[in-house]
C-alpha cells in the first residue's frame, strides 16, 4: 500500500519504513515552537520533567509575538518569563521585541522550517509549515513541554483529504479565498484528525504567500496538518530563507485518501466568511450589504508582503472611509522594511490607515484594534467566533486582503474588482 | 473510577474562544482562568458549576486555538468529565495530556439533556443519564492513551517510561 507525503515524513521520523493511517507512532522533533501564550505553562510542565536543558537548544523556537509588544503587567510577566526560560536554557531561536515577528511568517522567514521536517508548535496555526513540505502541527503546551525535553512527540497517523487544484486564480482572488472556499464547503470539522493535501497542476500557480496562508488554516476545517508538495517555488524559497538542506517525500500513486475534491482555481470568487464560524461562508455576489466599523490587514495567515502589496495597490490614491479604522500589520520585521521601502507605507498614511509593529494583538482580541459592542470588522485574520476581535456581541468578517482594503475604501464590505 | 454530577449542556463546534476569552490569557494560572470558563456562550456556567459536573456537547468540541488554557479551565472549575460526539484534534490532545477525562459518544450527546443527572464510569466507558433512565457506551481509548490518563498526564507518563 501506498504512502502519502505526510506517513512518509512521519514514518521517517518515527524510525519506522512504513506507517499508515490510524497507526500510534513516537516522532523525533526538528523544532518545537512556542509562543509569550502557551510557553509559560509549557515551561511549568517543563520543570515538573525535573532535566535543566532542553533535548537540543537549537531546536526549540521561542517567540513573543501575542501579547507582545507588551500589553500589560501580567502579559509583560508571561514575557518575562518566557525571555528568562530562553536564556537559562540557551535558546538559539528566541525572538526578542525588535526581531521578532508573528511565529508562523517569522519561523519560515529565518529559515527554521525546511522540507520534510517534523514540527510542533504550541499554537494552532504552526500547520502553516506545510506550505514548505514539511509534517507540522499545533499542539498544547504539554505537548511542547514534552517536545522540548524530549525531542520527541506521540501521533496518531492521520488519514488523507486530497485536493486537486487545477487553473489558476482570477484577479484579486487569492490563497485565502481558496481556504474559505474549502471550509465553507467541507465546515469547520470536515477535515478532523485528518490532513489536508493540495496537489494538482494548479499548484504551480499558487505563490508561496499563497500556499502558507491555505496550509495556515488548515486547522480552521479541524485538520492536523495541510501540504503542498514541493516543486521550484519552494526551492527557491527554501534556499534564501537559508533553510537546512529539503528532504522532498512525494506521495505515492497508490496513496489513500478518504477523499479527492476537484478545484478549479479559476472558478473561486472572493470570499468571505460571515460570523460567528469559518465555514460561513458567501462568495462577494452573495454578500448582502455590511456596513463595517473596522479593518484589520495583518496576521499570520495574511500579513506576508504580497498582501501588503495587493492591499496597498487598491488603497494606492483612495482613501479608507469616514469613520472607518484601517489597521495594517506586518507579520515580521523584514516585510515592515521591505513594505516601507517598497513605498507602501506612504500608500497606507495616505489612504489613513495605521501601521503597527508585527504582533497578532486583534487577531485574537490581545489587544490593539478591539471592538466594542456592536463593531464589525473585515479581517484577514483565521476566526470568527463569538467574542474573538473583543465585545462578546461584535462580529469579524474573515476575508483576503484584497477584499479587506476594498473593505476600507467603501466602509461596507465590497468586491475589489467593483473598484476599477 | 466513577463519576456523578449534573449536565451543562451545548452545541456543535464550542470553541476555545469561547471556553477561555483570550482577553484573559495574559495569565497562566488555573484558579483565574476558571473564574471566566465559558462566560461568552454561558455567563451563568461558573456561578452554578458544582464538583463533580459533567459537560455534554456536539460536534467539534473546543476547535480553534490550541490554548491548554481551555481544558484547564475546564478541569479546574470542577467538571469531572466532558462528553462530546467528536472532540477537535489539539482539545482532545491537550485534555488527556492533562488528565482531563473525556469520552466521545454520539447518542450519549443527542440524548442527555441539560440539567440531567450523569454517572460515567471510566474503566467500562458506561454513561449512564439517571434521570432519563438510559444507558450509553463510550469507545474505550487505546492502551496507549489509557496509560497516559492511567499515569495522571503525559508528563508523569513519559518521566516514567524515560526511567525504565
Amino acid at each position: 500500500m501506498g504512502m502519502t507525503s505526510t506517513e512518509k515524513i512521519l514514518a521517517r521520523a518515527a524510525g519506522l519504513d512504513e506507517v499508515h493511517a490510524g497507526q500510534l507512532v513516537m516522532a523525533k522533533l526538528d523544532l518545537v515552537l512556542g509562543n509569550d501564550i502557551t510557553s509559560p505553562v509549557a515551561i511549568e510542565e517543563f520543570a515538573r520533567f525535573g532535566t535543566d536543558k532542553v533535548f537540543d537548544k537549537n531546536k526549540v523556537a521561542l517567540v513573543p509575538d501575542h501579547f507582545a509588544p507588551n500589553k500589560d503587567i501580567k502579559a509583560a510577566t508571561q514575557c518575562k518569563c518566557v525571555r528568562q526560560f530562553a536564556r537559562r536554557m540557551e535558546i538559539k531561536n528566541y525572538f526578542e521585541v525588535g526581531q521578532m515577528g508573528v511565529e508562523h511568517a517569522l519561523l519560515p522567514e529565518k529559515g527554521l522550517v525546511t522540507a520534510g521536517d517534523v514540527v510542533i508548535g504550541a499554537d494552532s496555526h504552526t500547520c502553516t509549515y506545510g506550505a514548505l513540505g514539511a509534517f507540522s502541527t499545533g499542539v498544547g503546551s504539554t505537548d511542547m513541554a514534552a517536545g522540548m525535553a524530549t525531542g520527541k512527540a506521540w501521533f496518531k497517523i492521520p488519514s488523507a483529504l486530497k485536493f486537486n487544484l487545477t487553473g489558476k486564480f482570477r484577479k484579486y482572488v487569492s490563497g485565502k479565498d481558496l481556504i474559505l472556499h474549502i471550509i465553507g464547503m467541507i465546515g469547520v470539522d470536515g477535515a478532523l484528525y485528518k490532513t489536508m493535501e493540495f496537489c494538482g497542476p494548479g499548484v504551480a500557480s499558487l505563490s508561496m504567500d499563497d500556499r502558507f496562508t491555505v496550509c495556515n488554516m488548515a486547522i480552521e476545517a479541524g485538520g492536523k496538518n495541510g501540504i503542498f508538495p514541493v516543486d521550484e517555488k519552494t526551492l527557491a524559497y527554501l534556499k534564501e530563507s537559508g533553510a537546512a538542506e529539503p528532504r522532498i517525500y512525494t506521495s505515492d500513486e497508490d496513496a489513500v485518501y478518504e477523499k479527492v475534491y476537484d478545484i478549479d482555481l479559476g472558478s473561486i470568487e472572493s470570499t468571505v466568511s460571515f460570523p460567528h464560524l469559518p465555514s460561513n461562508t458567501k462568495t462577494l455576489s452573495q454578500c448582502p450589504e455590511v456596513t463595517i466599523d473596522q479593518v484589520v490587514i495583518g496576521s499570520c495567515t495574511n500579513g506576508r508582503l504580497s498582501d501588503l502589496e495587493i492591499a496597498a495597490s487598491i488603497l494606492k490614491g483612495r482613501h479608507v472611509a469616514d469613520g472607518i479604522r484601517c489597521l495594517v500589520i506586518p507579520a515580521t520585521q523584514k516585510i515592515y522594511r521591505d513594505a516601507m521601502k517598497e513605498g507602501l507605507f506612504d500608500i497606507f498614511l495616505d489612504a489613513g490607515c495605521v501601521i503597527s509593529t508585527p504582533t497578532c494583538g486583534p487577531c485574537l482580541g490581545g489587544y490593539m484594534g478591539i471592538l466594542a459592542e456592536g463593531e464589525r470588522c473585515v479581517s484577514t485574520t483565521n476566526r470568527n467566533f463569538v467574542g474573538r476581535m473583543g465585545h462578546v456581541k461584535s462580529e469579524v468578517y474573515l476575508a483576503s486582503p484584497a477584499v479587506a482594503a476594498a473593505s476600507a475604501v467603501a466602509g461596507k464590505i465590497a468586491d475589489p474588482a467593483r473598484l476599477d | 473510577m466513577k463519576v456523578r454530577g449534573n449536565v451543562f449542556k451545548y452545541n456543535d463546534n464550542v470553541d476555545t474562544d469561547v471556553i477561555i476569552p483570550a482577553r484573559y490569557l495574559n495569565t497562566s494560572s488555573a484558579a483565574e482562568l476558571a473564574q471566566h470558563c465559558m462566560e461568552d456562550i454561558d455567563k451563568d456556567f461558573v456561578s452554578r458549576v458544582k464538583k463533580g459536573d459533567i459537560i455534554v456537547a456536539g460536534a467539534n468540541f473546543g476547535c480553534g486555538s490550541s490554548r491548554e488554557h481551555a481544558p484547564l479551565a475546564i478541569k479546574e472549575s470542577g467538571i469531572s468529565c466532558v462528553i462530546a460526539t467528536t472532540f477537535a484534534r489539539i482539545f482532545f490532545r491537550n485534555s488527556i495530556n492533562i488528565g482531563l477525562p473525556i469520552l466521545e459518544c454520539k447518542e450519549a450527546s443527542e440524548k442527555i439533556k441539560a440539567g440531567d443527572v450523569v454517572e460515567v464510569n471510566f474503566d467500562t466507558g458506561e454513561i449512564a443519564d439517571v434521570t432519563q433512565g438510559l444507558t450509553f457506551k463510550a469507545e474505550p481509548f487505546p492502551p496507549f492513551m489509557q496509560a497516559i490518563i492511567k499515569e495522571g498526564g503525559l508528563i508523569p507518563y513519559l518521566s516514567k517510561e524515560e526511567g525504565k
